[in-house]
């Protein structure tokens, strides 16, 4: 390197170098802990350029130095972690990352050191990793993978760590409606957002820049006879200025979906800590329900493809007049540029009149002619034509570049008349895309240009209108006119009445010659191969690649990319796209429109997890349902598990106990005195009607018609394919009113299912459905002294056994309250569940506390409620069932009616599928170890040889039953019914458990204990 | 993310306030002669469905708003809604489908 400075001097480029910057102050940051300066204004891509900072990364695949190629959100090389422990971020473009006092950035995937990196081994064996390496490397032998394989894989994929602390910032998430969304910043976007504005729409537009303008600064022209850079500054303050009108800076829209809705995230405070201490959210995700959209997003340059064209100092061309004009930065001091376009030719006389030494302007076409050229040419710089890069000479290392090697481009591809020019820096341009990502994104199709050697927005079924660049137009009197009328137009279409169609300001630009597509530039020896001309510069994907995932037969462009994983990286493929088209074509021999494109998904850059995530965290990660008794149980040391979004009790620990022996203990004590459980969140859905009960008959397995008033019965709930999906006691209250309970998790569900038949099915049925669940208070007060402790109480009720029999159901009152009792019991035990109003629900609840103490009543929570449950061979929906499991493998055959002629569920039961012998059936499970538990869901396997069995079921659920001290456990097995008392397998770990088939019912087979 | 409106209740909302059912007026053997239901009749009413490029008849619930089911007409290759009808609003006719009948 020459040792010059890289900052220029605030007198070049006619006063103008380093426009953004402000020179009088300085700011310090670190980039891998060494202390660098900039200044405001720069981001951290420009103030590394400015310290001389060549080499940014290693890349992913070979670990070949790279350095900064983009200036915007393209770049693909420049990925850092920046900031520290939790505030760390990796992945963050160093072209995006505004500077701030402080700043830490940490280069990525390099180890041990960006400047010496054993990775870089790689590349010495890139024979190794050609296209599909994953598939054809990492294949056999087996037992490689898990030691081997894995770890490499898993050390090599993805780029850049994640943070290792809980974020400390916060998030926010908008929701906002607007007529017209202007997507892009640029000239443009501001042309199209100020004609809505003046058409009398509600605006937003957004840009993913810290400032507005594009890259309308850098290629020069008028408008209304002033520079593009002024008339954009005051346009942008009068768009602010207008209340209708939202503009937004850092904004990136990074997806567009059906209907016109669209995702923005917008970097609050990233380049601004102090906005963070203050309070402010570091990202916010804007969601946008826009009536039209106006799509201005630019065009983005593309990258030549050469030999070695990856090495540092090898930049775009419009990145490299940008750092200049932008931030009286120059990345080199002696320049060559290879371009394809006259576009290239502005940055040959940026550079000129920055005093950056151009030492050749190289053109693959064979003449070029216009002012922009003119230009150049009366400065005196040596152009050469039809010529290309047939070679670079690298620094040790590939850590820069020395001189590159020029040679004329001939049909037959073959390399001769080499000419070595030193250089320091090359400015490459093959053309421009379209920026055609979000049209792309819901129904969008693409035409390909010619004339651009690009795709450019075809048809769209959504509201949506593209404009500018990144509709193929790049000449700025055309850009003003189309933005104006587009913008025009979407206000229209939006709000109905735009008066007249506005003027497009007047404007003045050089014309430019036409460009020429070069997909490949030949090389010499074995590097005309392409196994080092760079497509994918993220993904470490070369034209080689391609062109072999070509010759082992992908013909898809989509498989092509999975193949190779082009354009899979975070940049989505900005820059390698259609230069990979491009090869793709030559090598099949047909052309771009042929070969198609990938196609555009969301995002257009990434967006953080904090930003998704936005305020939902912690406390707000989801509502929470309580039931009335929720305050008693905190404090009273419930221990909670979720269900749904109720958080019920699990248990009551006592000081000291272990949640295992709180439930051993709750158990206990409704076996053997009387236990109290809430039961507020299990489902409640009135059914009223003089045809309630002809409808229940069609949703239930069993008849509920025949119910008579003020008694109840279990019923099971089927879909029409004959799968059990909920399960409950249905009451009936009166002769046209009935109370169906549904689990607690089914509750919605089962309201909409019956709506759902009502609605559809069976709608003469004169009834209505109204879920009722969070109306009702709802305890089970269970165990032999629980009638003692309800008799105890104030009632207009007669709890004793005639009078309150099983499964009946009375109103009355309970010490007060207005009550429903039904005497029905999930534990076994006699057992009343009383309903009141929600209202009144925590002073009974305190009251049959206090009245059962002296019967030693405990309270007990779902846990003991779930062994009690099994003990007895009750299922649980969800465990027991899965959607594959019918009332009839359950053994629930009882229940399920062969009189009626239809319910919902009864002809599929029926089919020979549902009837095989060799279903899986609900069996009870003791293993032969009455000390050891099964764990959920393990397999059951016939014999003993667990390597060849196939499995014959599994366990549904598993307990240790404290009522008869072993171990219980549910399974489903094939032919279960068939085979009690025989013993099969439970493979854990290395070993093999033994268990026998048994009957369900563990305890109190009779029945007995519920029913005195 | 889908725009839809409920004819029953007269609410506009997100695809998110909503919960799709499916194809609509699919019509169950059994409700009609449930004895006599072959199991391929039975398959075909359980398991087969259009699945439709173009126009496509299918059920909604109103979760947010006031609970009931109703029926949209949606193109599937474009996502838009054509139409909006109660259950017991006859299904359009697809083949001369008129935007405005709705």
């Amino acid at each position: 390197m020459s040792g010059l400075p890289h900052r220029l001097p605030e007198a070049a480029l006619g006063g103008r170098a380093g426009r953004l910057i402000d020179r009088s102050q300085t700011l310090s940051f670190t980039f891998d802990g060494k202390t660098l300066t900039g200044h405001p204004g720069d981001t951290l891509a420009s103030a590394l350029l400015a310290n001389g900072v060549r080499v940014v990364g290693r890349s992913f695949k070979y670990h070949r130095p790279r350095g900064l190629i983009g200036i915007g959100s393209e770049e693909p090389n420049g990925l850092f972690a920046i900031g520290d422990g939790a505030r760390m971020e990796p992945n963050i473009r160093a072209t995006q990352a505004e500077l701030y006092d402080g700043l830490t950035a940490q280069s990525q995937n390099r180890w041990p050191s960006l400047d010496f990196d054993v990775g870089a081994l790689n590349a010495r064996f890139s024979r190794l990793f050609p296209a599909g390496f994953y598939y054809k490397t990492f294949m056999w032998p087996r037992v490689f993978w898990k030691h081997i394989y894995e770890p490499f894989i898993r050390r090599a994929a993805g780029l850049g760590p994640p943070p290792q602390d809980a974020d400390p910032d916060s998030y926010e998430q908008v929701h906002v409606h607007c007529d017209v969304l202007v997507v892009g910043g640029g000239v443009a976007g501001i042309a199209a957002a100020k004609a809505a504005m003046d058409a009398g729409a509600r605006v937003i537009i957004a840009d993913e820049s810290a400032r507005f303008g594009g890259i309308t600064d850098l290629e020069g022209g008028t408008i209304d006879d002033i520079d593009p850079v002024e008339w954009m500054r005051a346009t942008v303050a009068e768009l602010a200025a207008n209340e209708r009108v939202q503009v937004l800076k850092r904004t990136t829209v990074s997806g567009h979906y059906d209907h016109n809705y669209a995702v923005m995230m917008e970097r609050v405070a990233d380049h601004n800590p102090a906005l963070i201490a203050a309070g402010a959210p570091r990202h916010r995700l804007w969601k946008v329900r826009a009536g039209e959209v106006v799509l201005a997003s630019g065009a983005i340059e593309r990258p030549l493809a050469f030999a070695d064209n990856d090495t540092p100092g090898i930049m775009l061309s419009s990145a490299v007049r940008g750092y200049v004009a932008r931030y009286g930065v120059t990345p080199g001091h002696d320049a060559v540029i290879i371009t394809n376009n006259d576009d290239a030719y502005r940055t040959a006389q940026t550079l000129f009149e920055a005093g950056v030494n151009v030492a050749r302007i190289i053109d693959t076409r064979p003449d070029a002619q216009g002012t922009l050229v003119d230009r150049v040419k009366a400065f005196g710089t040596r152009l050469t034509f039809s010529s290309g890069i047939a070679g670079v000479v690298r620094e040790a290392g590939g850590k820069g570049l020395r001189a590159i090697k020029v040679a004329p481009l001939r049909r037959s591809g073959r390399v001769g008349d080499v000419e070595t020019i030193p250089c320091d820096l090359v400015c490459m341009s093959g053309g421009w895309n379209p920026a055609v990502h979000l049209f792309c994104h819901v129904t969008g199709k693409l035409d390909f240009s010619e004339d651009l050697a690009s795709f450019v927005p075809g048809t769209t079924n959504e509201r949506l209108r593209v404009v500018g660049a990144a509709n193929g137009t790049f000449d700025l009197p055309s850009i003003l006119k189309e933005a104006t009328a587009g913008g025009h137009a979407a206000a229209k279409a939006a709000i109905g009445k735009a008066g007249r169609a506005p003027k497009a300001p007047t404007a003045r630009a050089d014309s430019e010659g036409p460009m020429e597509p070069v997909w490949f530039m030949p090389a010499e020896g074995a590097k005309n191969e392409g196994n080092k001309h760079f497509l994918d510069f993220q993904n470490d994907v070369t034209a080689a690649d391609v062109e072999l995932a070509v010759r082992e037969g992908y013909r898809s462009v989509e498989h092509v990319k999975r193949y190779t994983t082009l354009g899979m990286a975070t940049d989505q493929g900005k820059t390698s796209n259609i230069n990979a088209l491009g090869i793709v074509a030559d090598a099949l021999e047909i052309s771009i429109p042929q070969v198609g494109t990938t196609r555009f998904r969301p995002p257009y850059t990434p967006i953080s997890f904090g930003a998704f995530v936005g305020q939902k965290r912690g406390a707000l990660f989801q509502p929470i349902r309580r039931t009335p008794i929720q305050s008693w149980h905190e404090v009273n040391g419930a221990d909670y598990e979720p269900v749904g979004q109720w958080r019920r009790p699990y248990c009551f620990p006592r000081a000291s106990e272990t949640r295992e022996q709180a439930v051993i203990r709750e158990v206990l004590a409704v076996r053997t005195k009387v236990g109290l459980l809430d039961a507020s969140t299990l489902g409640k859905i009135e059914v009223s009607g003089p045809d309630a009960g002809k409808f229940l008959d069609l949703m239930y397995t069993n008849v509920m018609s025949s119910l008579k008033v003020g008694r109840c019965r279990y019923g099971l709930l089927m879909n029409d394919q004959g799968f059990l999906f909920d399960d409950g006691v249905v009451a009936r209250l009166d002769d046209d009113r009935f109370l169906v309970h549904t689990t607690s998790g089914n509750a919605d569900h089962t309201a909409a299912w019956f709506e759902l038949w009502h609605q559809t099915e069976w709608p003469k049925l004169n009834l209505f459905i109204t879920p009722v669940t969070e109306q009702w208070a709802q305890f089970a007060i269970a165990g032999p002294k629980a009638r003692q402790v309800l008799q105890s109480l104030d009632s207009d009720l007669d709890f004793s056994a005639d009078a309150f029999k099983f499964m009946d159901y009375q109103a009355g009152h309970l010490n007060g309250a207005p009550v429903r009792v039904f005497r029905i019991s999930f534990s076994g035990e006699l057992s009343y569940e009383v309903a009141t109003p929600a209202g009144r629900g925590l002073a009974l609840w305190q009251a049959v506390i206090d009245a059962g103490t002296v019967h030693g009543l405990e309270p007990y929570g779902t846990e003991a409620l779930h062994v009690m449950r099994a003990e007895k061979g009750f299922i649980m929906i969800g465990d027991e069932t899965d959607g594959t499991v019918t009332p009839l493998d359950l053994g629930l055959s009882w229940a399920v009616s062969k009189k009626k002629a239809d319910y919902v569920g009864k002809r599929a039961l029926q089919t020979p599928a549902l009837q095989r012998p060799d279903r899986r059936q609900f069996v009870g499970i003791e293993t032969d170890d009455p000390t050891f538990v099964l764990p959920d869901g393990v397999q059951a396997i016939d014999g003993t040889d667990a390597s060849a069995a196939e499995p014959i079921g599994y366990v549904s659920s598993t307990y240790y039953s404290p009522t008869l001290d072993r171990s219980i456990a549910f399974a489903l097995i094939e032919r279960g019914s068939e085979r009690m008392g025989e013993t099969v397998h439970f493979p854990i770990d290395d070993r093999l458990v033994a268990g026998k088939i048994v009957d369900p019912v563990f305890y109190d087979k009779e029945g007995e204990r519920q029913n005195v | 993310m889908l725009v839809l409106h409920c004819p029953v209740c007269g609410i506009e909302g997100e695809e998110a306030d909503f919960h799709c059912g499916g194809e609509a007026h699919l019509v169950r053997p059994q409700s009609h002669d449930p004895e006599n239901v072959s199991d391929e009749v039975l398959r075909d009413y359980l398991y087969l469905r259009q699945n439709p490029r173009g126009l496509h008849c299918e059920m909604w619930q109103c979760t947010r708003g006031c609970g009931k089911w109703f029926n949209a007409v949606r193109d599937t290759v474009t996502m838009e809604f054509k139409a909006f009808y109660r259950m017991d609003q006859k299904a359009p006719d697809l083949a001369n489908f008129d935007e405005g009948q709705s």
